[in-house]
């Protein structure tokens, strides 16, 4: 049924656009690489494969937090937490697989446990040797933890502003943690100077080219998994909870789980980007952690427009790319830059680009889309998701007449 | 990487710079002091008896010019120190430099200081200069290891018999900390000369630590111990541990109970201090919260710019210096108070300019809020750093806010205890403006029920933008306060932030009291938690632990009671 409705035309046919151009990209980039001659004006340097992959990391990192904020309204910032657990659990096995390679050569020990003086490996190293337990790791600890954290806090109703300071601090704390050099993570200087990955050279042209694939078609199937989620019945529900949680529980919902599936599967997906990002930049280290670097995320989210699929990843390339070319070309201007765009994606572009084009483009087309499906008597498709975003925040009782907040006039 | 590393280490108390700033304001006070030992002693030296002394003392440093080798420049040397004069002791200490001669010519000793060919002499006794000579007609009076000691000795009896007490305090402890059975003579002869109480004491116990280390008989030791175990801190423990350590019998009995009394004590002291420095680190929370307390909880806005708030204070504090610096040194003392209503102008226009061009528009939306503060934020670092660099600014401390005083084994910086009371008078300040003026009223109004508020005539958006002016306002004197125990530099707000947005949740949001319960337990706990976790697990420790309570109570520890349905 979900093929089938995938693969009719409409609403969905953006979905199907952004899968094929990032499975296009995951065959033509690597051969544009490796395949042409670098004299050839359709090489593609190796550099920007690598910068590509990292950015569709990001923009994968971006659609999972735009799963929770934009269709449920949790808004985490914490997401970075996820992306860097992931990252660290990816790059415990790339620290594995350097063996005996390493500067002091020590068969058994990653050169920072020697340097710290370590005897042995400690026990939650054990098992990284293999890609199959470092992989399930990769989904399970930020699974994990953002399951524990959401059953905490969204049992006890831990809502709006109140939840996304305490993600925050979350993230905060594993960032004081994995600072700390006895935590057996590396401490400051994380995890570095990785060698292979399942027995190829990570520096090796084709590895990276391997890498970028693997990032775009793990990106692709992210969208698909998330339009399948947002499209079904259950999607309805993360919707209804983000617009008025007290009548979806009025109504017989447990709101906090439908919250909690939300936020679990969000993370996982937040840590397979962690883990593709880690061997195509090469290092990992607690900086990942910097709650900066989580609402930066929510800065791309927003800027491609939240509660949409493709915007996200749209915003998150573009705010990257801006950003690469700012560093280069402007780097003192490029915090103005980030906070400008902060201060204008909200006030004036509260729904980002893919819902203001939505609305320049479809605002006739929409209304005529619905008197057919009046006429025929069917339910139009899942309702433009850019119409509820404005509400999004609205969640009453969140300012309800004695709450704190400040409420405009109605 | 070497930004993000100091993250940790920013949050913890700044004592570092503290501790400078405490020992220089010491340096100055004991320069005061000597300065008026020194005009007491030139004033005696002038006086009646004095002459007759320094005749006496003139003819035994005469002697130096007949001592023909090192065992008669020895007997000399004693000779001098048994005099007991203060006086002796510059020709003494220029003897150990090298810098005593004998003129050929008259075999008269003075004091030489070399300068090119010719060296400059000077009375041996007085200092005043009396003349050149040159190199040839001089000769040094010669000194080996032996007699350097002889005069060491000899010296650090004379500082007992010293004019000024924190020179014979100072001796006291040098006395006790190196303990040595040579040291008792002088000292029992010096207890028995002295008259100040204090100091009297000081002496007994270093009596007693030498006493400890010679082989007097058991009964001196056992009393030596009993008044060393009376001193109680950490000298006397580490002491008593190693008379413990090299004793046997009843010596050594005590010895371990009389540490273990003072280890008790210390204890106590421990508790005390770890005490006084969480109310410290409460009250900087405190100071950096409670502007949060009043936009965050009275008007429900999240303003993640509030640390860069802080920061524009610290900022205004350091251009207010550089410009008294420059143009009225004499006023350096008054900067701070200068500074703050400057902050507070500053920083409240800011949040003014903030309110009214961004955060208007968003009302009703606390997450796009968070959001466009958060950009806001960006912005502010970012022109900071561009006027004033990436680099921290020197930020002095007045000089009634520098130097500590003592209670008991705790010492108490002027700088923490000002900035607790100052924070405490910003808290009173402010509640009186809630809870007693018109426009406390008004705010209270509006965030109780605001439509309500604006049927009834009160200007609700003005009440808004004056409201956040306010609690800006506030984080820029908070800013002020800071400048003072921690860097000055453009990510000083990004420290606070996270702290400040958790003592506001913890307390309860909307209640001022709230804030200041949780900024002061929170501080206590955190310095409670540091010696047996250490700082960084301990900081780890307490977000979880607030993590934890707020999902028992959501709505922090004072909860706003309202008859809403909750979300």
């Amino acid at each position: 049924m979900i093929t089938g409705r995938f693969f009719a035309a409409g609403a969905d046919r953006r979905i199907a656009i952004t899968i094929f151009i990032l499975l296009a990209a995951a065959i033509i980039v690597p051969l544009l690489n490796l395949a042409v001659s670098p004299a050839s004006a359709f090489y593609v340097p190796s550099y920007i494969v690598a910068l590509t992959g990292k950015y569709l990391c990001y923009a994968l990192l971006a659609l999972a937090l735009d799963l929770v904020w934009g269709y449920c309204g949790i808004l985490s910032l914490g997401h970075g937490a996820f992306f860097a657990l992931g990252g660290y659990a990816m790059g415990m096995y790339l620290m594995r697989q350097i063996g005996s390679r390493g500067v002091y050569g020590n068969p058994l020990l990653p050169d920072f446990m020697v340097f710290l003086n370590y005897k042995e490996l400690p026990w939650f190293w054990y098992g990284f040797d293999h890609f199959w337990f470092a992989a399930i790791m990769v989904l399970a600890v930020p699974g994990l933890l953002a399951f524990v954290f959401g059953w905490f806090a969204f049992r006890s109703r831990v809502t709006g502003v109140y939840l996304s300071i305490i993600t925050q601090a979350m993230t905060y704390a594993l960032l004081l943690a994995f600072f700390r050099n006895d935590m057996g993570f590396g401490g400051n200087n994380g995890l570095t100077d990785f060698k292979d990955i399942l027995g190829f050279n990570v520096q090796a042209d084709a590895t990276r080219s391997a890498l970028f694939a693997a990032s775009a078609v793990t990106l692709a199937l992210a969208v698909f998994v998330t339009w399948a989620i947002v499209g079904s019945k259950y999607g309805k529900l993360l919707m209804a909870v983000r617009d008025a949680e007290s009548r979806t529980r009025f109504l017989g919902w447990r709101a906090e789980n439908v919250k909690l599936f939300a936020f679990t599967v969000s993370a996982v997906m937040a840590g397979i980007a962690g883990a593709l990002y880690v061997p195509q930049v090469g290092i990992i280290n607690p900086g990942e952690f910097e709650p900066s670097n989580s609402i930066e995320v929510v800065v791309w989210a927003a800027v491609g427009g939240r509660g949409t699929i493709v915007g996200p990843i749209i915003g998150a390339l573009l705010v990257n790319a801006g950003k690469s070319w700012f560093t280069g070309v402007l780097p003192e201007f490029w915090l103005f830059a980030l906070g400008g765009l902060f201060v204008a994606v909200t006030l004036f572009l509260p729904k980002g680009i893919v819902g203001m084009w939505d609305a320049w483009r479809g605002n006739a087309r929409a209304l005529r889309a619905a008197s057919i499906a009046e006429e025929a008597g069917t339910d139009p498709d899942v309702p433009a998701p850019p119409k509820i975003v404005r509400s999004a925040a609205r969640t009453p009782g969140e300012w309800s007449t004695s709450g704190p907040e400040p409420q405009p006039a109605e | 990487m070497a930004k993000t590393a100091k993250r940790p280490g920013e949050f913890l108390l700044q004592s570092a710079r503290t501790q400078n700033s405490n020992s220089s304001g010491i340096a100055e006070r004991m320069i005061l002091l000597r300065a008026l030992g020194l005009m007491l002693l030139f004033l005696l030296a002038n006086l009646l008896p004095a002459n007759a002394a320094e005749a006496d003392l003139r003819a035994i440093i005469a002697k130096f010019a007949a001592a023909a080798n090192f065992s008669a420049t020895e007997t000399v040397v004693r000779e001098l120190a048994a005099t007991g004069d203060p006086l002796v002791e510059r020709p003494l200490a220029a003897l150990a430099e090298g810098d005593l001669y004998v003129r050929k010519a008259d075999s008269l000793v003075f004091v030489g200081r070399e300068g090119g060919d010719s060296v400059e002499l000077l009375d041996p006794l007085s200092g005043e200069k009396s003349g050149e000579a040159a190199k040839g007609d001089i000769t040094k009076i010669k000194v080996n290891n032996t007699l350097r000691r002889v005069i060491r000795d000899a010296l650090g009896t004379l500082t007992l018999r010293a004019k000024d007490p924190a020179v014979r305090i100072a001796a006291a402890a040098t006395m006790f900390k190196t303990p040595d059975a040579a040291n008792i003579e002088p000292l029992d002869a010096a207890i028995a000369a002295e008259t100040d109480a204090n100091v009297k004491a000081l002496f007994e116990q270093a009596r007693a630590a030498s006493v400890l280390v010679s082989d007097r008989p058991e009964a001196d030791k056992l009393a030596a111990i009993s008044l060393i175990g009376a001193r109680g801190d950490r000298d006397a423990l580490s002491l008593l541990t190693s008379v413990e350590a090299n004793s046997q019998g009843a010596v050594k009995d005590a010895a371990t109970a009389a540490s273990g009394n003072i280890n008790s004590t210390l204890a106590f002291w421990d508790a005390g201090q770890n005490i006084w420095y969480g109310i410290s680190l409460g009250s900087v929370l405190l100071l950096a919260a409670i502007g949060l307390a009043i936009t965050f909880g009275v008007m429900g806005v999240i303003n993640m710019a509030h640390g860069e708030m802080v920061m524009l204070g610290a900022y205004t504090t350091f251009v207010v210096q550089e410009v008294i610096r420059n143009s009225f040194p004499g006023l350096f003392d008054w900067s701070l108070v200068i500074a703050l209503p400057l902050a507070f102008l500053v920083a409240a226009l800011v949040g003014l300019a903030i309110e009214r061009g961004v955060i208007r528009f968003l009302y009703g939306r606390p997450l796009e809020t968070l959001l466009a503060t958060w950009g806001v934020s960006l912005i502010l670092q970012q022109a900071v750093r561009t006027i004033f660099g990436p680099t921290n600014q020197e930020v002095g401390n007045p000089s009634w806010m520098s130097g500590s005083f003592d209670v008991g084994q705790l010492a108490i910086t002027w700088n923490r205890l000002w900035i607790l009371v100052f924070s405490l008078c910003v808290f009173a300040l402010l509640l009186y403006v809630m809870k007693r003026t018109p426009w406390g009223l008004q705010m209270r109004a509006v965030t109780a029920n605001r439509r309500m508020a604006a049927s009834m005539g009160i200007k609700t958006p003005w009440v808004d933008a004056l409201t956040f002016a306010l609690g800006s306002g506030i984080a820029g004197i908070a800013g002020v306060a800071l400048s003072q125990i921690d860097n000055v530099s453009p990510n000083l707000g990004r420290g606070y932030i996270i702290d400040s947005f958790m003592v506001v949740v913890f307390g309860g949001v909307g209640n001022l009291w709230g804030t200041l319960v949780g900024a002061f337990s929170l501080g206590i706990v955190n310095k409670f938690l540091e010696p047996y976790a250490g700082a960084v697990l301990g900081k780890i420790v307490v977000l979880v632990l607030i993590i934890l309570f707020i999902q028992k109570r959501p709505r922090g520890l004072f909860a706003l009671k309202g008859r809403a349905v909750e979300a």
